[in-house]
């Protein structure tokens, strides 16, 4: 009797034994369960090092140039032979001569053509260029000396920055013996030396990599994003306040609520290919202008931000709604005055998301033609342009040795872009959100 | 939980046909006839007649689910913004129709004010809050009326000495009793005829829930009130007549002290000693 007492109720000791047993098993499964998180952390920790450790390793260089120290003489029988400083003549000087004569100055002993053409190839293209402006912008200078530090050719940049070994054999290098013994003489004399790249910043895409510059992807990608911002926040925080709050629960506002979960899944290329075919095919706007990428960026946005904009909106407590419809406030006072200011720290998270994707997007812009290879930096949003990530593409495909670092210096200037704009959308979410 | 689901589902049968007691009053504020209340295919309220009258308290009691919330929100229109919800009958607002189309709901609000369950002060200072109703109708020509508007309205609701020094700081800061007196002072600042409150004081404790009861019998000599509550005593403390619900039905309607001395209908009785509810 009593035994199969014992069995039917348990004692307590014996529930308390059973409960033991289960809390080592329920700790043992705590603890996995922590060892995996910890472990995907620390991979995921360590890709980002390895990622941000090579992009830094190899991109960081590009912030320092390769200049040589000349003594140029602004001869007037080269620049200005007729002598009366007439400004369509001095664009359309001779000033590689300039730069030539001041290379021969610094290396009299190199004679015969061939030995003065491997000389003249110390100097990269930029460096008459930049003679040109000068002489351009102030016609006084010629017939005076003066000490430049001028680009050199990003043969020797790379030696000088050794991502070329001055040992290795000639057949592997492009640069000869004789302009490797021209290189160390400039260094000893203190005539060669790496200085901060302003043409990095100042510079438009080229063909030559010492004068390749982001100047032009980055103002392309600024003029896109602003038109992105511009049309997709207010048309994406409107669109969503509109379906949240005014629209009627039926069958159309439900598929128009599928069709949007859609689109933020689109690959983005399609939106590419429906930007040529209508604001391009249909409208004629103009290629490769960051009017047009904005509007492509605003149509991939505009899905993620509705859906966030939506969320926001869901999530602020319906007792404000009713207190502010009880007090006679009219539908839009009710959005206006209380629900919006609630829900906007959400939509500014919404906005960061999807700006920072379009900021990063590249395939629809290459299918409007903002692939283009574009020297000049954009004047407005009209101008052709390319942006950040497309010039990262652009770059990584070419040979030369010196793109490979400015492929990494784009994506660093990509990143800190990134970086800044981010932090301004966070700051001005915390400006805006009430903690009461 | 089971049992008394089990009693008030054998007490339906036992709801009586037509109300009884006093529907009527004497130039009533709002008059209301044969009003139903439709949530989709759920019949909340069933053919309600009721008269609520001036400078008085009206308390709805009744089990949860009832409908006494529910009809409280008629006569503001709140429940045109549940969706599926449908008012049918008449209801009056000093003899106009506030179904009408020619009756602004926004208006109509400003003339029927509404204090919640749950204090809902508005996300903003203790100052915008009392000064929202009056800003969005209009009511201030300058900050000069638009502070004395304030002022007013918090020293009537008997929350003035407590916030004189911080009108600046968020609503929300206070306390629960001092929320729901904000929100009291936040709708009396409109002006308006008639306050809705839904259960003002089930959230607060003993302390708060007097204070607010001591300030519903002072508001009651300049407007029309309608409070909805669950407890007994405090429906037998503030009101002068008292309505009974019971599963949509309006069962029985009179002044106070007769209904809870001498109730009419069985349902009633019950409820009012504790059988249910």
């Amino acid at each position: 009797m009593s035994s199969t007492n014992n069995s039917a109720v348990k004692s307590a000791a014996e529930t308390q034994q059973q409960v033991r047993n289960s809390l080592a098993r329920r700790y043992r499964a705590e603890r996995r369960f922590r060892f995996y998180g910890f472990a995907a952390v620390t991979a995921g920790i360590a890709f980002v090092v390895f990622l941000f450790g090579t992009i830094f390793a190899q991109g960081l260089s590009v912030f320092q140039q390769s200049y040589v120290k000349l003594e140029v003489f602004y001869d007037p029988e080269t620049i200005d032979p007729a002598g009366n400083r007439d400004p369509d003549d001095l664009v359309v000087a001779d000033y590689q001569a300039l730069v030539r004569a001041a290379l021969r100055e610094e290396f009299p002993q190199v004679e015969g053509r061939p030995n003065l053409r491997e000389l003249y190839g110390l100097m990269s293209s930029a460096a008459s260029i930049e003679l040109q402006r000068a002489v351009t912008a102030n016609p006084d200078l010629i017939g005076q000396r003066q000490t430049l530090w001028l680009l050199a050719d990003d043969t020797i940049d790379m030696v000088l920055k050794g991502n070329v070994s001055r040992q290795a054999r000639e057949d592997e290098r492009r640069l000869s013996d004789q302009q490797i013994g021209w290189l160390n003489a400039l260094e000893q004399r203190g005539d060669l030396d790496l200085r901060f790249n302003r043409s990095f910043f100042s510079n438009g895409d080229s063909r030559d990599p010492e004068q390749a510059g982001v100047r032009g992807a980055l103002i392309g990608s600024l003029l896109t994003l602003l038109i992105t911002l511009l049309l997709s926040f207010p048309i994406g925080v409107g669109a969503a306040v509109y379906l949240e709050e005014f629209a009627p629960r039926n069958r159309l506002t439900d598929v128009i609520e599928v069709n949007i979960n859609n689109l933020a899944a689109v690959p983005s290329i399609v939106f590419g290919l429906l930007g040529l075919a209508v604001f391009i095919g249909f409208f004629g706007m103009p290629r490769s202008a960051p009017l047009v990428g904005g509007f492509v960026l605003t149509l991939l946005t505009l899905p993620t931000i509705i859906i966030a904009s939506r969320a926001a909106l869901k999530a602020v407590p319906p007792s404000i709604r009713e207190a502010a419809l009880g007090m006679g406030a009219s539908r839009l006072q009710m959005v206006g005055h209380h629900v919006l200011p609630l829900a906007l720290p959400g939509m500014l998270t919404g906005a960061i998301i999807g700006m920072a994707r379009a900021l990063g997007e590249s395939a629809p812009l290459l299918m409007i033609g903002m692939v283009a290879f574009i020297v000049e930096v954009p004047q407005g949003i009209v101008d052709p342009a390319t942006a950040l990530p497309v010039q990262v593409f652009l770059w990584s495909d070419l040979p030369e040795r010196g793109f490979v670092e400015r492929t990494s210096g784009a994506i660093i200037v990509l990143l800190l872009f990134l970086l800044l704009m981010n932090a301004t959308a966070v700051w001005l979410r915390n400006k805006f959100e009430k903690r009461w | 939980m089971s049992d008394s689901a089990a009693s008030v589902d054998s007490l339906k049968t036992k709801v009586p046909a037509k109300t009884i007691g006093d529907i009527t009053v004497p130039s009533p504020v709002f008059s209301c006839r044969d009003v139903d209340v439709f949530y989709g295919d759920k019949h909340a309220i069933k053919k309600v007649n009721i008269d609520i009258a001036r400078q008085q308290v009206l308390a709805m009691i009744g089990p949860s689910g009832c409908g006494k919330s529910t009809f409280l929100r008629c006569l503001n229109r709140m429940n045109d913004t549940i969706v599926g919800a449908r008012v049918e009958g008449q209801i009056t607002l000093d003899g106009q129709d506030i179904h009408e189309k020619r009756q602004d709901v926004v208006q109509l609000r400003a003339r029927v004010g509404m204090v919640f369950q749950k204090p809902n002060p508005f996300p903003k200072t203790i100052y915008e809050n009392v000064a929202y109703g009056p800003r969005i109708h209009g009511l201030a020509a300058n900050r000069g009326e638009l502070d004395d508007i304030v002022n007013q309205s918090l020293r009537r609701a008997g929350l003035w000495e407590e916030v004189k020094d911080r009108l600046n700081q968020p609503g929300t800061s206070l306390s629960g009793g001092q929320q729901q007196r904000l929100c009291i002072a936040r709708t009396i600042a409109v002006n308006p005829e008639v306050i809705l409150m839904d259960e003002p004081c089930s959230a607060l404790d003993p302390i708060a829930t007097a204070r607010i009861e001591d300030l519903i019998d002072e508001l009651r000599e300049s407007y029309a009130i309608c409070i909805v509550t669950h407890s007994m005593q405090q429906a037998a403390r503030v009101s002068q007549r008292t309505a009974y619900f019971h599963l949509g039905d309006l069962v029985e309607v009179g002044e106070t002290n007769k209904i809870f001395t001498n109730p009419q209908a069985k349902l009633t009785e019950d409820y009012i000693t504790g059988r249910f509810g």
